[in-house]
C-alpha cells in the first residue's frame, strides 16, 4: 500500500451516497449534455427529473430515460451499467464508434466519475486497483475516453478508502486513468476544486471545519475565500 | 446475391483453430447467442477472443473458455466487476493462472481498432491512454499542442454479429442499444457472420434504414428472438 497515516474522522456522519449525487446534481447546468458513470455517478440520474439535461448512455443512446419498471424491460435496451432503461420523446440509438466520437470530440459538456484516488494536479486512478493484483491489466471501459474527452470531469466519491486511507492525495499510487483532467472533486465531506494553483475547499459538510477537511485529505488544500457549509 | 445460410452450424463450419472472432454485443443487448453456442460444440481451439465482456454478463464466450478453446482476449471491460466474484470466475482464474492472456483497450479505441481496420486505415492516433500504462512502449506524437498515442488497427478472421432485421443480401437493422459493436464488427471482418431475428427477401428493408450494408456481410442466419436471463454485471 502506499504507507499512507490512517486519519481520524470526524463524528459528523457524511453524506450518503444519495446526497453526493444530489450535490452535483444541483451543479449541472440546464442544456448540458452529461454523462453518468458507474457507482455514486449514475445516481445523479435520480435528480434530474424535469430538468433540461441529457444524458448519453455510451452504449449508444442519448436522451437515455429512467430505469425500466419491473416487467417493462427490454433486453436490447440498456446503460453503461447494464440496467434495463426506458426511452423518452428525443431519444436518439447510435452505434459505439459515434458515442466515442462524441465523447472524444468534446460534445460531452460534463462527465460524472467515480474514482479510487485523485491527485493536487487532477490526475484520475480509478480503473485498477493494484490490490486486485491483475497487473497491467483490468477494466478500463469508457473511463479513460470520458476523463480526455469530457469538458468537464466531476469526480464523485467517498471521502476515503474502505480501510479508512484518504483517496484524495499529492500523486496517485494506484495506475491513472488520465492525467490532470479532474474539475470537481465532491465527496461525503466536501466540494473541491482542482485549479492550476492546486486544490481549493469549497464547502464542507455542516459540522465539519476547513481544518478538519484538510486533516483527512493527503493533499495541500487552499481554503476558498467564499468558502461555505455545504447546502443540499 | 443471396447470402443467407440454413443453419449456424453451417455458417460457422470454416472456423478454423487459432483463429481471432470478434463477438459483438454488450450485456444482454446485440450479442450473437446461437452462433456462439455452435462454436462452443465444434471443438476449434486456440482462438483469440475480441470481444466487451468475457464471462460475467456473456455466459455463451464464458462457455469457450471453460472448454479451454481460448489462448487470448482482447477486452475492454473483461473482468467481474467485484474482486471477490473474480476470485471464483473461470476466466479470471485462467487469466491469473498465465492459460489465457489478455489485452485491454479503452471503449473508444476498441472500437476505433475494429472501425479502422474496415475502413482501410492501418493506424490512427489518439489522446485517450496518453500518460497510462495502456500508452506504455507505443509512439506518441503532438498535434495542436495535445500528446497522442498511435494505436493500430484490429482486423479479425471473422465477425460474429447479431442484428434485429435482415435481408438476403446481408443488409442489417438493429434495434434500441443492441446496434453497440455491430457495424464496427462487421467493417472489422474478414469473414463477417450475422445472425438476424427476421430474414427477409432482398426489397423487404426499407434503403433509408439501413444501418450495416450488405457489402460488410458475407453471411446472414435466422435464429429468431433471443432468449435471455437476467442480465448481471
Amino acid at each position: 500500500m502506499s504507507g499512507l497515516k490512517k486519519v481520524i474522522i470526524p463524528e459528523m456522519p457524511p453524506l450518503e451516497r444519495e446526497m453526493i449525487a444530489l450535490r452535483i446534481a444541483n451543479m449541472l447546468e440546464e442544456g448540458s449534455y452529461v454523462n453518468l458513470g458507474i457507482g455514486i455517478p449514475t445516481l445523479v440520474s435520480n435528480w434530474i427529473e424535469g430538468r433540461d439535461i441529457i444524458l448519453q448512455a455510451e452504449i449508444g443512446m442519448l436522451k437515455s430515460g429512467p430505469l425500466a419498471e419491473e416487467g417493462q424491460e427490454e433486453q436490447d435496451r440498456i446503460n453503461a451499467s447494464c440496467q434495463f432503461i426506458c426511452a423518452m420523446p428525443g431519444s436518439s440509438y447510435f452505434d459505439i464508434e459515434t458515442s466515442f466520437a462524441m465523447i472524444r470530440g468534446g460534445r460531452m459538456n460534463v462527465a460524472v466519475l467515480g474514482a479510487l484516488q485523485v491527485s493536487a494536479k487532477g490526475d484520475l486512478a480509478g480503473w485498477n486497483n493494484p490490490s486486485r493484483g491483475l497487473g497491467k491489466v483490468g477494466n478500463i471501459g469508457g473511463s479513460m475516453d470520458l476523463a480526455v474527452g469530457a469538458r468537464k470531469v466531476i469526480v464523485a466519491m467517498e471521502h476515503f478508502t474502505p480501510g479508512g486511507e484518504p483517496k484524495i492525495m499529492s500523486e496517485c499510487s494506484y495506475p491513472l486513468t488520465a492525467k490532470a483532467c479532474v474539475d470537481v472533486i465532491v465527496t461525503n465531506y466536501a466540494v473541491i476544486d482542482v485549479t492550476p494553483d492546486g486544490l481549493v475547499l469549497k464547502e464542507a459538510i455542516p459540522g465539519v471545519t476547513a481544518e478538519d477537511i484538510q486533516k483527512m485529505t493527503a493533499a495541500p488544500l487552499k481554503v476558498a475565500a467564499d468558502f461555505k457549509e455545504m447546502e443540499l | 446475391m443471396d447470402k443467407a445460410y440454413a443453419s449456424v452450424e453451417e455458417a460457422i463450419k470454416d472456423v478454423f483453430d487459432g483463429a481471432v472472432i470478434a463477438f459483438a454485443g454488450f450485456f444482454s443487448a446485440g450479442r450473437p447467442l446461437e452462433l456462439t453456442r455452435a462454436l462452443a460444440k465444434t471443438g476449434v481451439k486456440g482462438l483469440t477472443i475480441v470481444a466487451q465482456q468475457v464471462g460475467t454478463g456473456n455466459e455463451e464466450i464464458l462457455e469457450l473458455v471453460v472448454n479451454g478453446q481460448v489462448k487470448k482476449v482482447i477486452s475492454n471491460y473483461p473482468f467481474p466487476r467485484s474482486a471477490t466474484k473474480g476470485l471464483e470466475h473461470p476466466f479470471e482464474q485462467a487469466v491469473r493462472q498465465g492459460r489465457i492472456k489478455v489485452e485491454v483497450y479503452p471503449i473508444g479505441t476498441f472500437v476505433e481498432k475494429l472501425r479502422c481496420a474496415g475502413a482501410g486505415l492501418p493506424a490512427f492516433y489518439t489522446p485517450t491512454g496518453v500518460g497510462t500504462v495502456v500508452a506504455e512502449g507505443k509512439e506518441i506524437r503532438v498535434f495542436n499542442g495535445i500528446e497522442n498515442v498511435l494505436e493500430t488497427a484490429l482486423p479479425v478472421d471473422f465477425a460474429f454479429i447479431h442484428a434485429w432485421k435482415g435481408d438476403r443480401e446481408g443488409n442489417l437493422v438493429y434495434h434500441c442499444t443492441a446496434r453497440n459493436y455491430n457495424n464496427a464488427m462487421a467493417m472489422a471482418g474478414k469473414v463477417t457472420i450475422a445472425e438476424v431475428e427476421t430474414l427477409v427477401d432482398a426489397g423487404g428493408l426499407d434503403p433509408d434504414f439501413i444501418h450495416t450494408p450488405g457489402i460488410f456481410v458475407k453471411r446472414v442466419v435466422e435464429v429468431g428472438r433471443p432468449k435471455l436471463e437476467k442480465a448481471s454485471v
